[in-house]
């Protein structure tokens, strides 16, 4: 085996000369390299020349003996490990002891016993080899822990970055949220909607570390854009879970709370996925109401299956709501024991002035876990203020009011060739839902769209009655004949016009849909509800339960339907 | 666009299937799925799952399988409506016309 050993350095230091060669020969014969001197003072400098890595000390020599040689040696060593073994005739245990008190790690009695000589060179390399490998691993964990936190430094100053534009500072949010909570998977996100409305979002990712945080920015990124232009909430929580669902690893996902303070209204809108209950504490009677999470979390459902109801609660100005991550009830004490949600319970109800309930609730949670502070508490509360009060955060929301199309018009005249291979619904409907406020309503839009492109391609241009579809065999003729003449078709044009403008919190679409047919008797047969018979006629009925209002004008050619959307929606 | 059916095995149930829109370009096809079965079923169940959308006409559709079936001793089963397709049957009160799941 030590032939295949990579060949040591091996310093040998004894002032009697035939002590010296006997012993050089031996570890020769191994195949080692020998550095030989004759005193402890020599033995010091061909240390520091040669790094050898094992030295040999005869205890005794003159000017420099071995105690001291080895005292300087290790000392030079460093954190390198360079075995010393003392060569001595002494055997007294207090001699031997202080050979190993000078630093030594082990001995050899004179005479030398070849074997062990060799065993034992053998053993100190192994160590010395063991212990390099722990130093290179000790230096790679070290480094790698550099970068960690310099990526980690990055990442939050990047987080930061996109999160800072909250208002988080608003005189009626108190939050604790350590410094590096986005690396235990907690966010805070805060913003004002163009209404004046407050939208927070406490979310808690699975996971520690960069996995946790990395869903943070999307996140975070999502909710300011969205909040500004005045989406709504369902849409927001929409897109956050569509996006985190689309991004994350299956098993990562989001626990979070979503509310919407309206300070006009006094009442909030909240959605809890996941997180501990959220606790709405009445300032009148001290009264707590747990709003209990009544949905999966974020990034587990795709869209088609994402539930968006959400809790109405009223409020008082005074009332306070606060959201958690389960950080609070999941604080140990020294012993172990977790804090849970009666302890939570007790300080609301000892409390006496609701404004600091807040601090009671820290200094518990503080209290508890024995002084020590944790970092993987994530706590905010919001109280309800009078509309107006809210100071935090950019006040100048005006030109992101109008970031979406706000005040446009739009005509569209479609002609015989368009109608056989275009379907012109989809494109409408696209540029209806670039009103942000319009996007939440796409559903009942495209269905007024629908009918009534049909009622103006069917009975406008083709000339087709609805008399038709009163037996099944007409139903089926009506669609056959529909064909027919939309293929052979040469002249007929059905003109869009889209009005859109703001009103109020809100708007107003006016949409009027004109056919080049000759109309129709609209006041005695759409407005008459006994007139429905057979399988038709349901369209416009289905219109006016969708929109504000419907009209016919003139000949009954041409459609006027008008379309309000509160920006509260 | 499709439209899917098929019996139970005791030939008493008839499961349409409709994937995509539902509007007049379907009619032909949905008529077809009742209409061409050696004998009638009994019960009828009309599967939205994969409906994405529903217009006027498909609600026209929808009576004319209910005449076919019997009219008002008709038995027929609406299930897996999406929510924006289940609105649009709400509103013209087909609730009253058919079970809606």
């Amino acid at each position: 085996m030590s032939q295949q050993a990579k060949p040591l350095k091996i310093l040998i230091a004894d002032d009697t000369e035939t002590d010296r060669r006997i012993l050089e020969a031996i570890v020769r014969r191994e195949g080692h390299e020998v550095i030989s001197v004759c005193d402890g003072q020599e033995a010091v400098t061909a240390y520091e020349r040669e790094q050898p890595d094992i030295v040999l000390l005869d205890a005794l020599m003159p000017r420099l003996d071995g105690f001291g040689a080895a005292r300087q040696i290790k000392e030079l060593a460093g954190e390198e490990l360079v075995p010393i073994i003392f060569l001595t005739s002494l055997s007294d245990t207090e001699s031997l002891v202080r050979c190993l008190e000078a630093g030594g790690d082990d001995f050899l009695s004179k005479p030398y016993n070849r074997v062990i000589l060799q065993a034992k060179i053998k053993a100190f390399n192994r160590m010395r080899e063991m212990h390099q490998e722990v130093q290179i691993q000790r230096d790679q964990i070290a480094s790698h822990n550099d970068h960690l936190m310099q990526e980690q430094t990055v990442a939050k100053q990047v987080f930061d970055n996109i999160a800072h534009t909250g208002c988080l500072d608003a005189s009626n949010v108190k939050y604790l949220l350590s410094p590096l909570a986005v690396f235990n998977g907690d966010v805070i996100v805060a913003a004002i909607r163009p209404s004046g409305s407050m939208m927070v979002l406490l979310g808690d990712f699975t996971g520690h570390g960069l996995p946790a945080a990395i869903g943070a920015m999307p996140l975070a990124s999502s909710f300011y854009g969205m909040v500004q232009k005045g989406f709504s909430m369902v849409d927001i929580l929409r897109e956050v879970n569509q996006k985190l669902k689309q991004i994350l690893p299956i098993g990562v996902f989001c626990c979070a709370s979503i509310v919407d303070m309206n300070f006009s209204k006094g009442k909030i809108r909240i959605w809890n996925g996941g997180l501990p209950d959220c606790y709405l504490h009445r300032s009148g009677t001290g009264e707590v109401e747990p709003i209990r999470s009544t949905h999966l979390p974020l990034g587990v459902l795709d869209d088609s299956s994402f539930k968006d109801d959400c809790l109405h609660f009223e409020m008082e100005v005074g009332d306070r709501l606060y959201m958690w991550s389960d950080g609070i009830i999941e604080t140990r004490n020294p012993k172990g024991e977790m804090y849970g949600e009666e302890r939570l319970q007790q300080v609301f109800a000892g409390n006496k002035v609701p404004g600091q309930v807040f601090d009671d609730i820290v200094n518990s949670v503080h209290e508890f876990a024995g002084g020590e502070r944790d970092d993987d508490l994530s706590l905010i509360e919001l109280t309800m203020a009078e509309p107006g009060q809210i100071d935090g955060g950019p006040r100048d929301y005006s030109p992101q009011r109008h970031s979406g199309m706000m005040e446009w018009s739009m005509d569209l005249e479609l002609q015989p060739s368009t109608f056989r291979l275009f379907d012109p619904l989809p494109l409408l409907l696209n540029i209806l839902v670039e009103v942000p406020g319009l996007r939440t309503h796409s559903g009942s839009l495209y269905t007024i769209l629908a009918e009534l492109y049909s009622n103006a391609l069917e009975h406008g241009v083709l000339g087709l009655s609805s008399e038709l579809k009163h037996t099944p065999e007409g139903f089926a003729e009506y669609y056959q004949q529909r064909q027919q003449r939309l293929d052979t078709l040469e002249e007929g044009t059905v003109a869009f016009s889209m009005d859109h403008r703001v009103l109020g919190d809100g708007g107003e679409l006016i949409l009027k849909v004109t056919d080049s047919g000759t109309g129709f008797d609209h006041q005695n047969n759409i407005d008459n509800p006994h007139k429905r018979v057979g399988y038709s006629g349901r369209g416009i009925p289905l219109i006016r339960t969708l929109c504000h209002s419907l009209r016919y004008i003139g000949t009954g050619n041409q459609v006027e339907v008008v379309f309000r959307w509160d920006g509260d929606d | 666009m499709g439209i899917q059916s098929h019996v139970s095995d005791d030939g008493k149930e008839l499961v349409i299937s409709i994937q995509g829109r539902f509007d007049f370009s379907a009619h032909q096809d949905f008529r077809n799925s009742y209409e061409t079965l050696d004998s009638q079923p009994t019960r009828y169940k009309v599967d939205m799952n994969e409906t994405t959308y529903l217009d006027s006409s498909a609600l026209g559709m929808l009576l004319l399988l209910r005449d076919h079936a019997g009219g008002n001793s008709a038995e027929i089963e609406i299930v897996n409506c999406s929510p924006d397709v289940k609105k649009i049957l709400t509103i013209s009160n087909f609730e009253q016309l058919f079970t809606i799941e």
